[in-house]
């Protein structure tokens, strides 16, 4: 059993380091601060094929895989939370959902743009009424002639309003329950599809995060994505690809702390020598980087799973409970190692604190990756 | 048309620290990067390539592991990599390393051959002037801008205080300054593809037609005689005080050295 | 083989018709070498209508001028020089060869070591005759200017060197020096390595020479922005001197590369040299550690800059720098 990266995936993964460092990391305070999407830096990660990692070149991918797409999040939450989370749900969500269940000419169509970079991708599931329950949705389709009627609203929609191609989810029989909710592609532009004003949120504050308003919004027949009433299906099975990307995002931000904490208690001095030197501060260290290491191989673990084609839910919902755990208490911690100096914003890790906690709640809060992991157990 | 980049894999001497107690130089854990002004080099490569189709190809001579800065070149999106690489060459001088080299790429097609100013750990700045000298080509050295034209180089070449606009008849090659363009990264399929489709070509002693008093350290006319850290100068007086207290400091020592 | 070759040359560069300041620091280092060798100093001059400026050689010490005067050298370009000088060192057969380390030396230098089949040494600090053996020690900075390494050139001659502008000293001028001048004969071969100048474009911005400056104040990484560069020309104006960069704040964007210090940029030596917001890189020490007295401002205490500063600061330059500038103008005031 190799613990040891690839060649490929080592060079790689300096790619996404370099690139991080130069482009993301100069914004990051300031996206934070002006609640700023930062167009600039995704369009120059489309420019250098970072929008489509896991994608196959046939569909304008860059034929790598999942670990490869892992490697990007982390690298980017380690300095930008919000540009992570902007690259995880355009790759994993929007595109991957097409990618995993679109009929070859709606990859053509829809994935090939997704994967350029050309376009920005989006996944809309969650609605004021259906959150964890996201059986309840109230969102409705119905066929009319050779299009599809969307009527409903959607919340809380990451890259709303930024992407150009939504992954949207409907009721189309609600008599089924679950089995009667279907799939469905939605270009920004289409009449009758709206977005709401931008979330004002406690951390991923440069992420669009709009609600979508669809008033008889009507798209081709073509577009449904996936077999009428497997939507359900749809939304969980992208979602367990999206929870590896977050649990990435989540590693991310607590590496980014940690080594902000390192970096300040080796200068910080207090009572005549750098605070490094004090047993307590040590053992925190010891502790954040023992966390880190356990989540770190839950993530690469479930990434090989997917690629290895076997089955990765469970490992997927391990990965990003154990990864968003860590990452509120690895940031917190470093904000306290950090004292004064941690509460302010000029030092970062309050902003990886405050980015941190909603790795516990979106694509499945932790209390749903709970239920999935027991499910297995207790099956 | 065939290009021709020369690039180096060289220590990040920007991350070399000298050993406090020793004085010596701390070379574990320092990364090993593309030169600088050869990878401004290779990315003049690739926008020719972009403009005009050329095929673009890389040659390195250096130790086995200089195969990494030929699968960075292979990801950025060169054509063709070639690694020279044999005991034979080493302890080679800028003569010797010329001379390796311009063999090599003798036997390549080539129009236009491109080289960086200068390495970070040499910094000679001979050995692109010093090929095209054995190839007997002209060179342009300091590009600062380069176009192609119908089988000419243009070259917006720089001087202290001015430049020149040359141009020359191809094949020729030009040394190329790290000023020149920002290189583009690579791309994730880029480096995929470079280990896992592409192949870097190795040339050892027999493959290269060059003569054995013009290699290594028996073909080199330079050699060290000794190499030593710099003599780390005493420090002087360092102060922490209020910035009042500090600005009268420094008054006080400009008025002792009679500068004010 | 020694005995064959003899003397020391040195490459007079010129451009426009003015000599380069290198051309006359080279002829100063000469004469050490050459007081050490037994043997003479010449410079070689090439170039169109510069026969006038031998003169001014021989006032700074060479013995002899050989003069190539052409049209083909009206402008430099590679090949016509490395024949013309090429042609000077087969038939004078010079022990050494010392050329600038400039855009023209280290073009031209590489290229006739290259035609002659000889060792060159690039960037030397320090040359010196070794006394027992009369070896020619050539030393220079390597690694990035982490390490220093002394090469020799045992078996070729002429024994080559290049030499960075700045770091020699100059022999004061002697009206009255007496020097032999030669008009060496040479026809231009046009050949496939000729190139063509289609345009000289001169730099339109005002000359900064910090190499010339007694006093600089230069900033760093620590500067933050290029507009609070504004605080070090305030203080440079104050005490008379000139403005000068890092590395760092070139790669930034703001100052001119014309201004860098270091390795890559510049040698300078000036009487005073404040340091602020520069945390002290290998590369920029390379650049001013001769410099007679160094006071650095920077708000780290570990900063390698400190370690070879006379005064060090350790506070905040925004502050500093503006009060300190205060005070001078006070001072100045006052005195006049």
């Amino acid at each position: 059993m190799d613990f040891t990266l690839s060649k490929e995936h080592t060079m790689a993964q300096q790619l996404f380091r370099d690139f991080a460092r130069r482009e993301a990391e100069p914004l990051a305070q300031e996206v934070d601060e002006m609640h700023r999407f930062p167009r600039e830096t995704v369009d120059k990660m489309a420019r250098s094929g970072m929008l489509g990692i896991p994608f196959s070149k046939e569909y304008g991918g860059q034929g790598c895989d999942t670990l490869a797409y892992v490697l990007a999040v982390e690298e980017f939450a380690k300095v930008c939370g919000t540009t992570s989370v902007i690259l995880s749900a355009h790759t994993s969500l929007g595109a991957g959902a097409i990618d995993r269940f679109g009929t070859a000419d709606q990859k053509k169509k829809y994935l090939t743009p997704l994967a350029t970079g050309e376009k920005l991708g989006a996944f809309a599931l969650t609605e004021p009424e259906a959150g964890t329950d996201a059986a309840g949705q109230q969102t409705k389709a119905v066929l009319d002639g050779d299009e599809w009627v969307i009527n409903g609203s959607k919340i809380f929609i990451t890259n709303a309003g930024e992407a150009d191609i939504y992954v949207v989810f409907a009721m189309t029989d609600k008599a089924q329950g679950t089995r009667g909710i279907s799939a469905f592609i939605v270009e920004k532009g289409t009449p009758g599809f709206e977005f709401g004003p931008t979330e004002k949120k406690m951390g991923i504050r440069g992420s669009a995060t709009r609600e979508l308003i669809f008033i008889d919004c009507r798209i081709p027949k073509e577009n449904l994505l996936g077999r009428e009433g497997k939507g359900f299906g749809v939304a969980m099975g992208t979602l367990d690809g999206g929870r590896i990307g977050i649990a990435a995002q989540a590693l991310g931000l607590a590496e980014g702390a940690l080594d902000k904490a390192v970096a300040y208690v080796k200068e910080r001095k207090q009572f005549g020598r750098p605070i490094a030197k004090f047993q307590n501060t040590q053992f925190q260290l010891a502790d954040m980087k023992t966390e880190i290491e356990a989540a770190r191989w839950l993530v690469y673990k479930a990434a090989c799973a997917k690629d290895a084609g076997q089955p990765y839910t469970v490992e997927a919902a391990l990965a990003k409970l154990k990864a968003a755990n860590v990452a509120s208490d690895v940031t917190r911690r470093a904000v306290q190692l950090m004292g004064g100096y941690g509460y302010i914003q000029e030092y970062d890790v309050e902003r990886m604190m405050r980015d941190a906690k909603i790795t516990e709640i979106y694509e499945g809060t932790s209390e749903v990756q709970r239920m999935v992991i027991s499910g297995a157990l207790l099956k | 048309m065939n290009i021709v980049v020369c690039i180096k894999q060289v220590p990040d001497t920007n991350e070399v620290r000298i050993d406090p107690v020793r004085g010596t130089l701390i070379r574990e854990g320092v990364p090993a990067i593309m030169n600088p002004d050869d990878k401004a080099g290779l990315e003049a490569a690739l926008r020719l390539k972009d403009e005009t189709g050329a095929k673009v190809s890389v040659i390195s001579m250096g130790p086995m592991q200089a195969d990494l800065v030929l699968r960075e070149a292979l990801a950025m999106g060169a054509d063709e990599a070639y690694l020279v690489t044999d005991r034979a060459f080493g302890g080679a001088d800028t003569w010797a390393t010329s001379c390796t080299l311009a063999a090599a790429i003798s036997k390549m097609d080539y129009d236009l051959v491109i080289t960086g100013r200068q390495a970070i750990d040499g910094d000679t700045a001979q050995v692109g002037p010093e090929i095209a000298e054995h190839l007997q080509i002209p060179n342009i050295s300091y590009a600062e801008e380069v176009r192609v034209e119908g089988g000419e180089v243009v070259v917006k070449r720089q001087y202290e205080d001015r430049y020149h606009t040359v141009r020359a008849k191809l094949p020729a090659l030009i040394t190329a300054l790290s000023e020149l363009n920002a290189p583009r990264y690579m791309t994730p399929g880029g480096i995929f593809d470079a280990f896992r489709e592409k192949q870097v070509t190795v040339w050892t002693r027999a493959d290269v037609p060059v003569d054995d008093g013009n290699i290594g350290l028996n073909g080199s006319p330079t050699r060290v005689f000794r190499s030593f850290p710099k003599t780390v100068k005493a420090p002087g007086m360092k102060i922490e005080e209020g910035v009042d207290e500090s600005v009268q400091f420094v008054m006080d020592k400009l008025r002792e050295k009679y500068i004010l | 083989m020694s005995k064959e070759y003899q003397g020391v040359l040195t490459f007079a560069q010129q451009v426009d018709g003015e000599l380069s300041g290198v051309s006359l620091e080279l002829i100063g280092k000469a004469r050490d070498l050459a007081k050490d060798l037994n043997t003479q100093v010449t410079a070689l001059l090439l170039g169109s209508g510069v026969r006038p400026l031998a003169q001014t050689l021989v006032e700074y010490g060479a013995d002899r001028v050989i003069v190539v005067d052409d049209k083909a050298l009206d402008t430099y370009t590679t090949e016509p020089y490395t024949q013309a000088m090429t042609a000077v060192i087969n038939q004078y057969k010079p022990e050494i060869v010392l050329v600038g380390a400039t855009a023209i030396g280290r073009d031209l230098g590489p290229r006739v070591a290259g035609r002659v089949h000889t060792g060159l040494t690039a960037d030397c600090t320090k040359l010196e005759i070794e006394p027992q053996t009369h070896a020619f020690h050539m030393t220079r900075p390597a690694f990035g200017g982490n390490l220093m390494a002394t090469i020799i050139c045992p078996e070729h001659r002429p024994q080559m060197a290049t030499v960075r502008p700045g770091v020699m000293v100059r022999e004061i001028r002697d009206a009255a020096r007496q020097g032999e001048v030669v008009d060496f004969a040479w026809t231009a071969e046009e050949n496939a390595c000729y190139v063509q100048v289609e345009e000289v474009i001169k730099k339109v911005t005002k000359k900064i020479d910090i190499q010339a400056a007694k006093i600089l104040v230069a900033g760093g990484r620590g500067m933050g922005s290029g507009e609070n560069f504004q605080l070090l020309q305030e203080l440079a104006d104050a005490l008379g001197g000139e403005v000068a960069s890092s590395r760092a704040a070139v790669d930034a964007g703001w100052q001119e590369k014309d201004r860098q210090v270091g390795q890559t940029g510049k040698t300078v030596r000036p009487n005073l040299y404040f340091a602020c917001g520069i945390s002290g890189a290998i590369q920029h020490m390379a650049g001013m550690e001769e410099s007679d007295y160094i006071i650095a401002i920077n708000k780290d205490p570990d900063a390698p800059i400190f370690g070879v500063a006379d005064v060090g600061i350790v506070g905040d330059l925004f502050k500093i720098v503006p009060k300190l500038t205060e005070e001078i103008r006070a001072y100045r005031q006052q005195q006049a």
